[in-house]
């Protein structure tokens, strides 16, 4: 899972207080029903709060993925919560190389270096072969030290057949002002081995299907620590916002094993712009983020709700990003609600970013032509369909459409690139379903 | 100088924004609204996730609401 979401820095406990009363009228009308019964039941403090959810993401002629989730959480006791998640994850389809395409056929060794696949003329190189499944297991802790603090442990471990990541994390939460003011602090540390198949391919090492891959090693790793600080505060009744700063540092290999740069000729004739070969991408050792993220949320006098936020991102890689992420909350009647999303994005390329080589350069230190580390821009636009109920059973579907795109057609290209597509969009439909219960 | 200007602007608007904070909010009887389970900050905690994954693995930002690590091959 990419992004371990904090836990809301509440500032309002009644919310959780409001959350238990409700679950103790529960469990008192629970139990008087079932005296009345003659049958004893369990009281809601006993019960587990469950969510499930199954999403699906598919590409139009990439990427595809099924992921369901079931996520647990009960309250072991007036201060304790203890929550876990299992998600699965289940990826195929093809992936796009890095490669250019070219006005001719082209061949490539498989990231295995079993087998190679052929690329079309005028087509972007993708590799086929992508198929993973992913397991993933979290574990969450939440404690009331006393009335105005919170403290948050978890620990997650998630495992595919070339990737493994551990990870441990640790909040605070400071509630003041009467607990209209959430003050939160955390940190996560995170170690991630990648072992792809066959080895890990010489960074820069030319890709040859006459030749076999030089390796530089059987796996290598990584590691994360982020850092958040943050500030929920309530504005008004029916408002409040929240403000986190954050700071991502990684270290070690984070460069994609599967990731390749065209190397094109660049002599006057009919080859000029043909990719010859192409090298195996390699990017900086060390990465920091910084990020600054706000939300604001204000709930109309017609029991809609607005949620507006922005994230402003930048790295020591040269990328930029700026996300906008609105979402209507339209309340229906019966605890129906229709929830319109829009978000928007931008971002700069990585400075070791380039479409390509030239044949009469010195290959780089870093580099690679990773589309994801290019200048982009996508967007999002969805609608949530879902019911509230007051004791559970809720669900609710959602359906977007995920568009991402670039500069098809840079100022760099030349001779036979200059009619190729050197950044083709992604397009992509996001389906999900939801179910929440009580047991 | 032991503070860099940025360092004196930080402070200062730190100052500005604990003091704007303090005038804010409402009693814990005007609560009402805020405490409906669709006005916390992270009432939709599966949807984040699921979102955070998808962009994690497409683009070259992450974190912001929450922590920025990976735990996925996927970038």
């Amino acid at each position: 899972m990419a992004e371990k979401v904090l836990p809301a820095a509440d500032v309002d406990v009644t919310k959780m207080a409001t959350h238990k009363k409700m679950k103790k009228i529960s469990g008192l009308l629970s139990v008087a029903s079932c005296s009345l019964l003659g049958s004893m039941g369990a009281q809601a403090a006993d019960n587990w709060d469950v969510d499930t959810s199954v999403l699906i993401y598919s590409e139009s002629d990439r990427v595809s993925a099924f992921e369901p989730v079931v996520s647990m959480k009960k309250d072991l006791n007036e201060t304790d919560i203890l929550s876990m998640k299992l998600t699965l994850d289940s990826l195929t389809g093809a992936s796009a190389t890095g490669a250019v395409p070219s006005s001719q056929a082209q061949t490539f060794t498989r990231p295995s270096g079993n087998g190679q696949f052929t690329t079309p003329a005028n087509e972007t190189p993708l590799d086929d072969t992508f198929k993973d499944s992913r397991g993933q297991f979290n574990l969450n802790w939440d404690k009331a030290i006393d009335s105005n603090n919170r403290r948050n442990l978890g620990f997650g471990v998630s495992t595919e057949y070339d990737f493994t990541s551990i990870s441990g994390n640790a909040s605070w939460t400071h509630e003041m002002n009467e607990k209209n003011t959430a003050l939160t602090g955390g940190i996560n540390l995170e170690f991630d081995t990648i072992s792809p198949i066959g080895g890990i391919p010489q960074a820069r090492s030319i890709q040859d299907v006459n030749q076999a891959i030089i390796r530089e090693g059987a796996d290598d790793n990584r590691q994360v620590i982020d850092m958040l600080v943050g500030v929920t505060q309530i504005i008004d009744r029916s408002s409040l916002f929240q403000v986190n700063l954050s700071y991502s540092m990684a270290d070690g290999y984070l460069t994609d094993p599967f990731k390749i740069v065209s190397i094109v000729d660049t002599t006057p004739g009919a080859n000029l712009g043909e990719p010859t070969s192409q090298i195996y991408e390699h990017r900086p050792d060390s990465r920091s983020k910084t990020s600054v993220y706000g939300k604001y949320k204000k709930s109309l006098s017609n029991e809609d709700i607005v949620t507006a936020s922005l994230r402003l991102m930048s790295d020591d890689w040269g990328v930029s990003s700026e996300t906008i992420d609105l979402t209507y909350r339209w309340q229906l009647d019966n605890g129906y609600y229709l929830q319109p999303h829009v978000r928007i994005y931008h971002q700069s390329a990585a400075d070791f970013y380039r479409y390509f080589l030239l044949d009469s350069e010195a290959v780089p230190t870093d580099v690679t032509a990773d589309y994801r580390l290019g200048e982009m821009d996508a967007q999002t636009f969805g609608v949530k369909f879902g019911k509230t109920n007051q004791f559970g059973n809720d669900w609710s579907v959602r359906i977007e459409q995920y568009v991402q795109s670039g500069n098809s057609n840079p100022a760099v290209a030349f001779g036979q690139l200059s009619n190729q597509d050197l950044y083709p969009d992604v397009d992509a439909i996001i389906v999900q379903a939801s179910y929440s219960f009580v047991f | 100088m032991i503070f860099s200007h940025f360092s004196r602007l930080s402070i200062l608007l730190a100052c500005v924004f604990i003091v704007s904070c303090s005038s804010m909010g409402v009693s814990p009887w005007e609560r009402g609204i805020l405490a409906k389970p669709e006005m916390e900050m992270t009432d939709n905690a599966m949807d984040l996730a699921f979102d955070a994954h998808i962009y994690f693995s497409k683009e070259a930002s992450s974190g912001g609401e929450g922590f920025a690590g990976g735990g996925c091959g996927c970038n």
